[in-house]
């Protein structure tokens, strides 16, 4: 007589299933993403400029985020690092935590962190108001200020 | 008749020496924490770290405990932690390790130890289970199902997997989180994940997509290095998470 195996389970799709996935996708691509805007970074910041890091103030920055290329060249930099570096340590703080308290307490902690640092980054690129500086127009010839 | 002799004085002729074996000792029943207990042995540079182990229950202290069965690399029991590393005691020659310094036994570490050197498998079991390792076809076939030697090639490293722990106790995040399924549990599912005659694939990799599943691996490459029997653990793994992101083997 045939002995008749029934089929196991069929494949799952739970609620939130997908999410590590995506998180490890995430992380390979903003990790390619980071290398390059950081290089580019760190040489317009520090290696083109004649003084180094030196030549960073006020008007560095109110010249660089005139453009919106900057802005979002910026943006992207400061969203992409800050949920990277927070998702990175996730997955350590989900390694070495064995109390759930602890490891929902530190997680809370770092994915508020990482949203007021966004906020609070996003906010100053988009709303950077170089007027506040009564010598603009020495540095920024062009520039309208209203008032 | 003078040649006989001759061998024997040969085999007579394997040095011998006495090495210092601090083993990790723990009694359930007498002691809270687990301690080291240092024992003297005679060996021969042919003998294995599980002949000093031996020597030790049936020489010296009678209540030492260790799983091994075959003795010969092939059934996987007698896994422990030497001098740091992963390795079978039985495939461990005492000679190749640094024989001037204490040679240091402990159990595997990640899973709870019962007595000296034995830990409760049931955990690392439970995660081989969870992953289906048979193989699961619709059809009902009156004769062998045929595969062609490059199909068969394709899992042919996973196939040498003979569950000593080795590579999962060897996960640092096998360590602090019992949940992840581990090494070991995801090298028996690519061994039927990339197995043409298998038509359960997907069922496998949506497991292994779960929260514990491959993603938790951090590429480490400890199981790998531990392995004794030589399987790439680590590029098994990246090979079950390249087919999730694929959907298919």
């Amino acid at each position: 007589m045939a002995v008749i195996i029934e089929q196991p389970d069929a494949p799952r799709s739970r609620k939130g299933a997908q999410w590590e996935k995506r998180a490890w996708i995430f992380m390979r691509i903003s990790g390619v993403f980071l290398i390059f805007l950081i290089i580019g970074h760190l040489l317009v910041n520090l290696v083109l400029p004649e003084r180094g890091v030196k030549a960073i103030d006020f008007a560095f920055v109110a010249g660089k985020w005139a453009s919106p290329f900057w802005q979002v060249y910026d943006g992207l930099i400061l969203w992409l690092a800050l949920i990277h570096g927070t998702n990175g340590m996730r997955t350590l703080v989900n390694d070495y935590t064995e109390r759930v308290w602890l490891r929902k307490a530190l997680n809370t902690t770092l994915w508020v962190t990482a949203g007021l640092l966004i906020l609070l980054g996003t906010l100053v690129i988009t709303t950077f108001d170089p007027c506040i500086d009564p010598n603009v127009h020495t540095y920024l010839p062009d520039l309208v200020c209203k008032g | 008749m003078s040649t006989a002799v001759e061998s024997t004085k040969e085999i007579a002729a394997v040095p011998s020496f006495t090495v210092t074996l601090f083993v990790r000792r723990f009694n359930p029943e007498t002691d809270s924490e687990p301690k080291w207990q240092d024992f003297d042995v005679q060996v021969f540079g042919t003998d294995r770290v599980l002949d000093a182990l031996h020597k030790i229950k049936w020489e010296q202290d009678g209540t030492l405990t260790f799983r091994r069965s075959c003795a010969h690399g092939v059934c996987g029991s007698d896994a422990m932690r030497i001098n740091g590393r992963n390795r079978l005691a039985c495939k461990t020659l005492i000679k190749d390790l640094d024989i001037t310094q204490p040679i240091y036994v402990e159990p595997i570490k990640g899973l709870t130890v019962e007595k000296d050197l034995v830990v409760d498998m049931n955990p690392f079991y439970q995660a081989y289970k969870d992953v289906k390792p048979f193989l699961i076809a619709s059809d009902k076939p009156e004769k062998e199902r045929l595969q062609s030697p490059e199909d068969r090639a394709r899992f042919d490293e996973t196939t040498k997997c003979i569950l000593c722990a080795a590579c999962t106790s060897s996960c640092p995040v096998f360590w602090t989180d019992n949940q992840y399924f581990g090494p070991a549990a995801i090298v028996n599912a690519h061994r039927f994940i990339f197995d043409s005659r298998d038509e359960a694939a997907e069922v496998r990799l949506d497991i292994l997509n779960d929260k514990e599943g491959v993603w938790r691996c951090r590429t480490t490459f400890n199981c790998t290095e531990a392995c004794p029997r030589g399987i790439e653990v680590t590029k098994a793994i990246a090979e079950v998470k390249q087919a999730i992101l694929r959907g298919k083997r």
